[in-house]
């Protein structure tokens, strides 16, 4: 058994391919589930499949997964979930023929709890949290794309998560809505829910993470303090393509 | 109260249901033989159309071989008659025998994607229907009778199965209401929507689809028997048709699939057509064709999903409703 120390996620040396195409390349990586942790990097890099692969979604080619001690390698989504290891979906996923609200509950009812009005209670305080109260009664085919990201959200969150994966949640946002996003990532931050958030937009992200992970070819080519990172030559060569001071 | 599960409809609904059961009940007694016949007829008609959308409208497992289940559930009671078990006793077990065999199969199917699963079904139920071709008993497509019906006389047995045939669907109807309504119901929508999302949050999808599965074909394998008791002879061929399957499919896309009610208006709708029309031959089954298409492109919802959506009508409410006092505590 690995020796890590109680609330831990740990990944070792995950690799993960799709016939020949190699697309993590060995990851390696430790953060405590409380952490705020974004990844960064071009496309193409493998970024949302680690995240696959960390939710139990997609199984790596090789490697290990450890989570406060166990390992949970080959445990299956719905049971991570369980755990409290919950992501969202870059493109949305809603179940398009029931409503918002039922979208949420279910995602209560089955992982967070048994007690049907606990559910209900957490499903509303979820939906709060992301602002779609007025939606509530709306089947989620006829909601628009922002509102399914929101909604992705808070089905997740719906869950209790003790570590949520966030991909690409904040694209397609304006400014303000970002920053509204900011806002309720950074409470359940606050709450003590570990975050990793894969992220295009880099200063939204660095309003949140207090460590970042830039990943290129299935590859992590820079971890750490987040301006460290974004200064760093390798990343500026993979992810900027030039020697842009991004973070200024 | 947050969340409402019923509204002034579905009361009413409670109560006009209750009334027709008594009604109908009491109709065995009196009404002609022609009629309860018919009738019989239509009881068969909603369990076959109730059970189809149990998978396909609210699981999104489009079956084209659930005649596998109705044909074996003839079958069953013909074998389970012949050891000596009284029919309306055989008929029953023949069901339960049927919605047993079902959960081994669902191991396997259940992991057949859409289209595959449909005509993986049929396969099965092509199967089933040689295989049943083997037994001596039923001396291949000559078929046999159910003649352990023959202790009743002709107009007991016919209230008799007008009865079993009329607490069938209601039992079945009842079943599948609280099935939908309790979390295993909403997680089956939440698997029709998007299976990788809904295994993202915690749902078993296979254990969820296997009880769908078993459920379906125990409600059909009860159809198939009590048809059986009505018609009383067993052809393989006529049972093991896919046209049980094409039945339930134009009950379902023509009343509304994925609503409860859809499936028992389209049930009424087929039953009256074919009572008026099935004399007209050839052209019956153009117009029922041609009926099916017609829906399918102007009502992708079916009558019930136009009459819902335009009316703001649930008689049948499986759904969450959040109540207007808890939307206004909390503008966005």
């Amino acid at each position: 058994m690995e020796n890590t120390s109680y609330s831990q996620l740990q990944a070792t040396g995950i690799y993960k391919s799709f016939g020949r195409v190699q697309v993590l390349n060995g990851i390696d990586f430790t953060m405590d589930t409380k952490d705020a942790i974004g990844i960064v990097g071009p496309n193409g890099a493998g970024k949302s499949t680690l995240l696959s692969v960390l939710s139990g979604a997609q199984a790596p080619s090789d490697g290990k997964i450890i989570l406060n001690n166990q390992d949970i390698t080959h445990t299956p989504a719905r049971q991570r979930a369980k755990q409290g290891l919950v992501r969202t979906h870059q493109i949305p996923k809603p179940f398009s023929g029931i409503t918002v609200f039922e979208n949420v509950f279910v995602a209560a009812i089955h992982a967070a709890t048994n007690d049907r009005e606990e559910a209900y209670d957490m499903a509303l305080e979820s939906i709060k949290l992301c602002g779609m109260l007025h939606l509530a009664n709306r089947e989620a085919d006829s909601i628009g794309l922002l509102d399914r990201k929101r909604l992705e959200l808070a089905r997740a969150l719906a869950t209790q998560p003790k570590l949520l994966f966030l991909d690409e949640i904040g694209g397609g946002l304006t400014e303000a809505e970002a920053l509204a996003l900011v806002d309720t990532i950074l409470s359940l931050s606050e709450r003590g829910i570990g975050i990793v958030w894969i992220e295009h937009i880099v200063h939204i992200l660095l309003r949140v993470v207090k460590s970042l992970i830039c990943m290129d070819s299935g590859q992590i080519i820079a971890q750490g303090n987040p301006q460290a990172v974004m200064s760093d030559q390798a990343v500026i060569q993979a992810y900027m393509g030039g020697s842009v001071d991004v973070v200024s | 109260m947050k969340i409402k599960r019923s509204n002034a409809y579905s009361m009413a609904t409670v109560i006009g249901a209750s009334l027709l059961f008594v009604a109908l009940v009491s109709a065995a007694f009196v009404a002609s033989d022609n009629v309860l016949e018919r009738l019989t007829v239509l009881f068969v008609y909603v369990i076959l159309a109730a059970m189809w959308n149990t998978l396909a409208g609210f699981g999104g497992l489009v079956s084209i071989g659930q005649q596998l289940f109705f044909g074996l559930g003839a079958y069953a009671t013909i074998r389970l008659a012949d050891f000596g078990i009284p029919p309306f006793v055989a008929v029953l077990m023949a069901a339960l025998l049927v919605g047993l065999l079902s959960w081994p199969i669902s191991k396997f199917m259940l992991h057949l994607k859409a289209a595959e699963f449909g005509i993986g079904m049929w396969v099965l139920a092509s199967v089933g229907h040689l295989l049943v071709n083997l037994d001596p008993l039923i001396q291949g497509e000559t078929g046999t009778s159910l003649i352990s019906l023959n202790v009743y006389q002709i107009e007991t047995r016919r209230v008799l199965i007008y009865l079993a045939a009329l607490i069938s669907m209601v039992g079945l109807l009842i079943g599948l209401f609280y099935l939908l309504r309790s979390k295993a119901g909403i997680a089956m929508q939440a698997i029709r929507d998007n299976e990788e999302a809904a295994d993202s949050i915690g749902v078993d999808a296979q254990t969820v689809k296997k009880w769908f599965f078993i459920f379906a074909a125990f409600g059909t394998a009860l159809a198939g028997a009590l048809w059986l008791a009505q018609a009383s002879s067993f052809q393989p061929k006529t049972y093991f048709s896919v046209q049980w399957t094409a039945y339930m499919i134009f009950m379902v896309l023509v009343g509304g699939i994925g609503r409860f009610e859809g499936a028992i208006l389209g049930a009424l709708l087929f039953f009256a057509v074919e009572t008026w029309f099935a004399a007209t031959g050839v052209w019956y089954l153009v117009g029922l064709g041609a009926v099916a298409v017609l829906c399918s492109l102007f009502l992708p919802k079916g009558l019930w999903g136009a009459i819902e959506s335009r009316l703001g009508l649930r008689l049948i409410p499986v759904g969450y409703q959040v109540t207007d006092e808890t939307l206004k505590s909390h503008k966005p």
